[in-house]
């Protein structure tokens, strides 16, 4: 029996995902020993110093590309531009979670979860000062997770990375402190689908495995190079897409998405709606491009398809939706058939869609941050309103509020002048590049379909009359302030100057395996 | 024609229109708080711009290279796409600079004194801050894009400021002829600019003119004619002059500023920036040619007519635009000419309106020269001012239109042949109307018998204006006198101008110089001589005769421009408008709704499958699973 050997470690390479892996870590210490009145700062501080010092960190390694851990990671320009625009999304994340001033019951977050929803005890505790901190460590081992998600080399490291950044939002997204049976049930819904979706994701691995007798992807690749495509080699390719694309709300795996992204916590819906998306397309990207990209006749019509139904699905149900949040999750649905023509644009591996699908993300997950921190502060006596009809007349009363509303609204539908404009122009180019243009038309299609319900909202808070005992719009604290800030600024700024940025997506848009 | 990057001075030229167009935000966002001192804000950012335009001349002359680019803003640049925006500062955006903000500066102070009284002061300024800026823009873009740009905020401020009193009907319509009949000159420009892009590639100067020889002779023409359609809007040239005259509704400094020195000369600076355009195609060379001609009488023998002492200088400021467009249809002997017609028009053609807003200030905002007369010895300022403007216009020897006109007549008859004889003979004949014309509002307004006074129900108490606008007058009129000479002997215009448009070659002359001015001079006394026969030895009726010769009444009604335009245009517009609005109510509605409906029924038939069960999402997905993997074999095994 040989000696084991040590496999060979990059810390420099990990550094990102250390920070936020540490922060968690300290943060379950602070949970178990720390005196509950100062666990609140404590979290919040904690978490945000993971979060920003991966964030730093990737920026501090940019240029690097390695392949590390035994060949388990890999640390490329696409690799880390994902994982700072997951920890940048996730530390603005965090500021929405840390918000306190907003409900009057001091939080969006449960005060204990363990009390039963509608009990004595729980009535007593809607306005207590107390809060369930362990979200703070919990969303920093999400983050890790879909990091590692997204530079996973390895079949199964990906597989271990989507466990760990799924369990925590399950949680997450049960711990909502009003409509507290509303946001259980969505954990439930989300446990139960995503527990499938991992089986047909575990599946198609065992396949490959099979097939190839490897879980790495640089020696799937190999492989398929070098034996083709078999059947088994196939139909595990499928079943992992099935698996990823669930993750990242893609239609037809997306029926999970409406329920969750209304009943969890708005805090956590924005925290998925941006962070989860980014990390969910790191991993198509390296699995479809990695692993399969020389076989990619085999896939290529596959995402040609799902990604039709998804703008399709998206934006034609967002038309009927009488709830904000719902309508944003189908908004999520649509864009995520976007960025998958950005996807198919990456052509043979050498397209433009990489560098166009990164920038999108980046965009698309600050803007929708943004647009979930807004559905925060427009309340009435039971918390968030979130019915349609509750947002008439808005601009009359908060003109500020709906104005923000509004841009990231035309950002959403992609009006020239915002990131949605500039990102959208992006991935059409790119499928149109590799002369995906049916594609292309059909996207536009969409984008004018979805632009609809966008609109509407936009209609109704300028030119409807408000309603009496309409909703009133909370003031935000310092943490939202900030967050709008940052996502209303950048938004406006990928669209009148986006070309910095887009040439540092363009730089960035190297894969290693 | 090298552009290098700016230096120095010159990369800071975007100030040029950053300063008046932030002018214009803070007088329009700031509201009420900057009423008090907005005009003095507006003022100083023009002055500025004055002194850095006039800084930057210097430096463009100091410095060997000729023409200088500044990088403005990149939009998108990625791969093969490029959509940027940029400056370009060579001598020809360097003479409009200076004619722009110099005159916009003097008359934004005559403006203080002139809207004093007026609530909205502070709008108009912003208005025409607006303008400057925009003006700027379509001076230095470089490109037609960059232009185009400019050219539409001109019209939107020249639109806000002719409807300034927008209470009154006659402005509020006369806005709206000017905006509808300059959309018709912009579609042309609009189309001339996609069709660069479709068969170019390109808008920029650069790259068109660059490229421009390897289109076909039909595209040229094409392009040559699209712009010169958007030339005639913008500057009131045949056939869509009939908006100048009724943008005399705006305040007269407005009238000065934008609709005689500066925005109806962006025609011209378009024709003339395409010169290589042009030099392609001589088809529409030609047509500028003929168009320039016939505004020449028109404006000439309607200004003839009336008796709105601001409408006969506005038909006056079209017949001079139409000298201008002969000069520029001349091709290289004449470019250089009609900008320097353009620039000393911009002088003293700014000088007599303001003359004009003086008098009407004095006579209670009255227009009608009938009830003007002998108002020279109250207003002596005003009175020698515009006396020196009047014949800086009619071409008087050796002050400004004697230079600048007399040149551009010269090329004309230097063109040679027929043609060259009728242009000539055209541009002479103007002149001695021109001369008519002037004289006989000078014989009305200043000389005679006052026909208006001092007590009754209509009194009025003529007075000099006070200093603020009379200095502007006087620096215009000193400019009248003074700016022939200077760009013409001085400082030649033709020698700066020379690295855009080309080393002038000597022409031979066909008929010479010394010929063509005499002919010009004794034509222009003959002119003279027949308003105060006609005008200046008889009482002067204060009611317009009606029974009068046909050529008159055809005259009056600006030789039925109007009604051509009604009857050939508006009419049959309004009955395709109803066309079109029926078939919308039915065609376009109907399938709009009709997709809404269906969609809007799709989405609800699908909306039922999201149950909030999750056995059924469950069912769902295994669904999709089954389908991709069923579609990823079938993709492999076939």
């Amino acid at each position: 029996m040989g000696a084991i050997q040590a496999p060979s470690l990059s810390l420099a390479a990990l550094s990102p995902l250390l920070f936020v892996f540490g922060a968690a870590a300290i943060g379950v210490l602070v949970e178990a020993f720390a005196p509950r009145h100062v666990r609140h700062p404590v979290q919040v501080a904690l978490a945000l110093a993971g979060m920003v010092g991966g964030f730093a960190a990737t920026l501090l390694i940019a240029g690097t590309e390695t392949v590390t851990a035994g060949g388990a990671l890999a640390i490329d320009g696409a690799g880390l531009f994902l994982q700072a625009t997951i920890t940048g999304l996730g530390a603005l994340s965090i500021l929405l979670f840390a918000e306190r001033g907003l409900d009057p019951a001091r939080s969006s977050f449960v005060a204990a979860a363990a009390v039963p929803a509608g009990s004595p005890r729980d009535r007593e505790l809607l306005t207590s000062e107390r809060v369930q901190t362990e979200v703070y460590p919990l969303a920093s081992f999400a983050v890790g997770g879909m990091m590692l998600f997204a530079t996973a080399n390895d079949l199964l490291v990906m597989f271990i990375a989507l466990e760990v950044l799924s369990l925590p939002l399950y949680l997450m997204s049960g711990l909502a402190r009003r409509r507290r049976l509303l946001s259980q049930e969505a954990a439930v819904k989300y446990f139960l689908l995503g527990a499938f979706a991992s089986a047909f994701f575990l599946y198609g691995l065992a396949l490959v495995y099979g097939a190839t007798g490897t879980i790495r992807l640089s020696e799937i690749r190999a492989a398929v190079t070098e034996d083709g495509t078999g059947t088994l080699l196939v139909l595990g390719l499928g079943l992992l897409v099935v698996g990823l694309m669930f993750k990242a709300s893609v239609a037809p795996f997306h029926t999970w998405t409406p329920d969750v992204y209304q009943g969890a916590p708005t805090p956590v819906t924005a925290f998925m709606a941006s962070c989860t998306k980014v990390a969910a397309f790191g991993a198509i990207l390296r699995l479809l491009y990695v692993a399969f990209g020389t076989a990619d006749w085999t896939w290529r019509p596959l995402v040609y398809g799902i990604a039709i139904v998804s703008m399709v699905v998206g934006a034609v149900l967002g038309l009927t939706q009488t709830d904000v949040k719902r309508m944003l999750a189908y908004s999520s649905i649509a864009h995520a058939g976007f960025l998958l023509t950005g996807v198919i644009g990456l052509g043979g591996g050498t397209g433009s869609g990489l560098a166009a699908t990164l920038f999108y993300l980046l965009a698309y997950g600050l803007t929708t941050l943004g647009a979930f921190a807004v559905v925060t502060l427009v309340r009435d006596g039971d918390g968030e309103a979130t019915h349609l009809s509750q947002w008439a007349g808005l601009a009359r009363r908060s003109p500020l509020t709906a104005a923000i509303m509004a841009f990231l609204l035309l950002a959403l539908a992609g009006i020239p002048l915002t990131s949605g404009f500039t990102g959208k122009f992006a991935v059409f180019r790119a499928a149109i590049e590799v002369g995906a243009w049916p594609l292309a038309v059909v996207a536009l299609v969409t984008s004018a379909i979805a632009a609809f319900f966008y609109l509407r909202l936009l209609v109704l808070m300028y030119f409807s009359e408000p309603a009496v005992d309409g909703p009133t719009v909370g003031v935000p604290g310092l943490p939202t302030t900030v967050v709008l800030a940052v996502t209303v600024a950048a938004t406006l700024v990928l669209g009148v100057v986006p070309g910095s940025v887009l040439d540092l997506a363009e730089s960035a848009a190297t894969l290693v395996g | 024609m090298d552009t290098v990057p700016a230096t120095g001075l010159l990369a800071a030229s975007w100030l040029l229109i950053a300063l008046p167009l932030a002018g214009a935000a803070v007088l329009l966002l700031g509201g009420k708080r900057t009423d008090r001192w907005g005009h003095l804000l507006a003022i100083g950012t023009v002055v500025v711009a004055f002194a850095l335009g006039v800084a930057c001349t210097l430096e463009l002359a100091g410095s060997e290279t000729t023409s200088v680019g500044v990088d403005l803003f990149t939009f998108i640049s990625t791969g093969s796409l490029d959509v940027s925006a940029g400056l370009l500062f060579d001598p020809l955006s360097a003479v409009f600079v200076l004619l722009i903000t110099g005159v916009g500066a003097l008359i934004h102070v005559y403006s203080v004194g002139y809207m004093a009284h007026d609530p909205s002061r502070r709008r108009f300024f912003a208005y025409l801050n607006l303008f400057v800026a925009a003006m700027l823009l379509l001076v230095l873009g470089d490109s037609f894009v960059a232009l185009y740009f400019g050219w539409e905020g001109v019209g939107l401020a020249s639109y806000l400021l002719i409807a300034f009193w927008y209470t009154r009907p006659a402005a509020a319509t006369a806005a709206k002829k000017a905006f509808i009949m300059n959309r018709v000159g912009d579609v042309g420009l609009a189309l001339a600019v996609f069709l660069m892009f479709a068969q170019l590639g390109t808008t920029s100067y650069a790259g068109v003119f660059g490229s421009v020889g390897l289109l076909a002779g039909g595209t040229v023409t094409a392009l040559g004619l699209l712009l010169l359609l958007g030339a005639c809007g913008k500057s009131g040239q045949f056939p869509l002059q009939a908006w100048l005259p009724d943008a005399m509704e705006g305040p007269t400094p407005v009238s000065a500023l934008i609709h005689a020195a500066t925005m109806v000369t962006a025609g011209v600076y378009l024709i003339a920036r395409s010169a290589p355009v042009y030099d392609a195609t001589p088809t529409a060379r030609t047509v500028v040619l003929v168009v320039g001609a016939i505004t020449i009488l028109i404006g000439a023998v309607v200004g003839c007519a009336y008796d709105d002492i601001k409408k006969v200088l506005a038909w006056s400021t079209v017949s001079q635009i139409g000298y201008m467009f002969l000069a520029v249809g001349l091709g290289p002997i004449g470019y250089a000419a009609g900008i320097a017609h353009l620039l000393t028009h911009g002088f003293f053609k700014a000088g007599l309106f303001l003359g004009a807003g003086s008098v009407m200030h004095a006579m209670d905002d009255r227009t009608d020269m009938r009830g003007f007369g002998g108002l020279a010895g109250r207003m002596k300022t005003t009175f020698v001012t515009f006396g020196l403007g009047y014949l800086a216009l009619i071409g008087f020897p050796f002050l400004s239109g004697y230079f600048t006109k007399d040149a551009i007549i010269e090329a004309a008859f230097d063109r040679g042949g027929a043609s060259g004889y009728l242009l000539g003979g055209i541009a002479v004949l103007g002149a001695g109307l021109t001369a008519f014309y002037m004289t006989r509002l000078m014989l009305m307004t200043f000389f005679g018998r006052a026909r208006w006074s001092t007590t009754g129900p209509d009194a009025v108490h003529p007075h000099e204006s006070p200093a603020v606008m009379t200095l502007p007058m006087i620096v215009l009129a000193v400019g009248s006198v003074a700016a022939g000479f200077l760009l013409v002997e001085v400082f030649p215009l033709v020698d700066w101008l020379a690295p855009v448009f080309g080393e002038p070659e000597e022409a031979a002359h066909v008929v010479p110089p010394l010929v063509v001015s005499v002919l010009v001079t004794v034509v222009v006394a003959l002119g003279v001589l027949l308003a105060w026969v006609v005008v200046g030895r008889r009482e002067v009726p204060t009611t317009a005769p009606e029974r009068v010769s046909l050529p008159v009444r055809a005259a009056r009604a600006g030789l039925y421009a109007d009604t051509v335009n009604e009857s050939l245009l508006m009419r049959p517009g309004m009955w395709l408008t109803r066309a079109l609005v029926w078939v919308d109510n039915r065609g376009v509605d109907g399938l709009v709704n009709g997709i809404g409906a269906g969609l809007g029924g799709s989405s609800a038939r699908l909306g039922r499958t999201q149950t909030g069960f999750v056995r059924s999402y469950a069912l769902g997905m295994l669904g999709g699973a089954l389908l991709v993997a069923g579609a990823l074999l079938a993709v492999a095994a076939g």
